[in-house]
């Protein structure tokens, strides 16, 4: 599984970081989410749920493969 | 008080009076436990829907379709006398604008209020901070909190975010406090001056740009004519309108409600990891924003649960109500900061979602552990019945917390 997120939709409100501060993180010059790159360890899917459930604009999602 | 439309429906006043200041309006249960949208009549005499419940405020305040652009006709007024002209919106005022333009003034802006950027920032707030206490114990009891504390704390901050100099504190603070001011002529003419005086800030940047929001805004968005000077002007008015009176409320009324719960704030004086959670419950629990602040139209239909909020139709969201939704929350009257309520609307939601929220949260942790810490003693002065709660403004809160100590 990976972590999808949509620069184009983010609004740089930080509830990502503020649940995962380890797989999201904001860009130094935009502000927008940047997310830890590869496969993503199973372990964690419960916290890019969370940040998915609480991302105000729907930038965030969970591909499950 | 309510009557009945030509559909039958039920109409009811709004907006709706908070009796008890650690709760939302008493009506607000009720239509909620009704279902997710009720009909209103608005001062201006205009008919509008209210959005009760966490889940449809969040698909309301997330939908492409519900503008918060003023200047559209229909967009409801809460003024008992409706301006005889839609409002006009200046260059930039960009929390009144619709995407995609509101994007590009907001885009501008997210890089100032990330995460990351705030982390860099809050030792410079602690400092800040830890003067306004320092100036507190000098002066010893009693004091008003919102005069020596809470109301400094937003208009200090802005102050560090903008460069604004130290000897233009004093002016700066005097001036963007509105309130006391209840006649709008008085709003307009304190607003121009601040208008005018962030003009002459914006020419000091020009022409010695800082490190600041206001420098990189000038070097990196002014200079390269992605934005005029005038907009300039107008996001930075809409940044302190937007920080002021929420921020220093919420001091306020936090710390009566830890008072109010000397249990859970021993285990945050014992804890002080355990501040953010309580941030956000408060965040929630009072929800000081609230109706009129979320005010919207319907530019298309848009369907909530079995309804139709109709194209033209005004709506507003109750984001106090969602806050205390039994749907979303147990027992949402108790203060609880062990709830992990993150995901409360006291910032609202979709892309208008508060962008100085990151700042916020600092602002309100550091003020609330420091306060707690220095001032372990720190009372109310007065009964909670005898305090000037703002029953009738816009942002709820009080006039003034007498303390002592």
């Amino acid at each position: 599984m990976r972590i999808i997120a949509d620069q184009s939709r983010c609004i740089g409100a930080g509830h990502c970081i503020r649940t995962a501060p380890d797989l999201f993180d904001a860009d130094d010059d935009t502000g927008l989410v940047v997310v830890a790159e590869g496969e993503l360890d199973p372990s964690r899917a419960g916290d890019v749920r969370e940040a998915a459930r609480l991302c105000p604009n729907a930038a965030i999602r969970l591909h499950d493969t | 008080m309510t009557t009945v439309d030509g559909d039958q429906a039920v109409v009811h006043d709004f907006p709706m009076r908070r009796r008890c200041p650690f709760a939302p309006p008493d009506e607000y249960a009720r239509l909620r436990a009704h279902g997710p949208l009720a009909r209103v009549r608005l001062p201006s005499g205009q008919l509008a829907w209210v959005v009760t419940r966490h889940e449809e405020v969040r698909q309301v305040l997330a939908d492409p379709r519900i503008s918060t652009d003023l200047t559209r006709p229909g967009f409801p007024q809460m003024r008992p006398v409706p301006e005889p002209e839609p409002p006009r919106l200046h260059e930039g005022e960009f929390f009144n604008m619709d995407p995609p333009e509101h994007g590009v003034y907001r885009r501008m802006l997210i890089p100032e209020f990330s995460a990351k950027r705030i982390k860099a920032l809050r030792p410079g707030v602690q400092a800040m901070i830890d003067r306004l206490v320092d100036a507190l114990l000098a002066a010893g009891p009693p004091a008003d909190l919102a005069e020596s504390f809470a109301l400094p704390v937003p208009s200090l901050g802005i102050c560090q975010l903008l460069g604004v100099p130290y000897e233009d504190h004093q002016f700066f603070q005097s001036r963007i406090r509105s309130r006391k001011m209840v006649a709008s002529d008085a709003i307009r003419v304190a607003i121009g001056e601040v208008r005018a005086y962030i003009g002459d800030l914006v020419t000091r940047a020009e022409n010695s740009p800082g490190d600041d929001l206001l420098g990189r805004l000038v070097t990196e968005r002014r200079a390269t004519g992605e934005v005029s000077r005038d907009a300039v002007v107008g996001m930075v008015l809409q940044l302190l309108i937007a920080a002021h009176e929420t921020t220093a409320n919420m001091i306020l009324l936090g710390v009566l409600s830890l008072l109010r719960h000397p249990e859970q704030l021993a285990e945050l004086r014992a804890d002080p990891a355990l501040w953010p959670g309580a941030v956000e419950e408060l965040l929630r629990y009072h929800a000081v924003a609230d109706g009129p602040a979320f005010a919207r139209l319907a530019v298309a239909d848009v369907e909530v649960g079995d309804q139709v909020i109709g194209a033209g139709e005004g709506v507003i969201a109750l984001c106090a109500s969602a806050n205390h939704d039994e749907r979303a929350y147990e027992r949402p009257g108790e203060l609880d900061i062990h709830r992990g309520a993150r995901n409360h609307l006291a910032f609202g939601y979709g892309v208008h979602q508060c962008l100085g929220q990151n700042l916020a949260r600092a602002w309100l942790a550091i003020s609330y552990e420091t306060l707690f810490r220095r001032v372990p003693a720190l009372r109310p002065a007065a009964e909670v019945d005898a305090l000037p709660f703002k029953y009738d403004a816009a942002i709820f809160g009080l006039d003034e917390l007498p303390v002592t100590w």
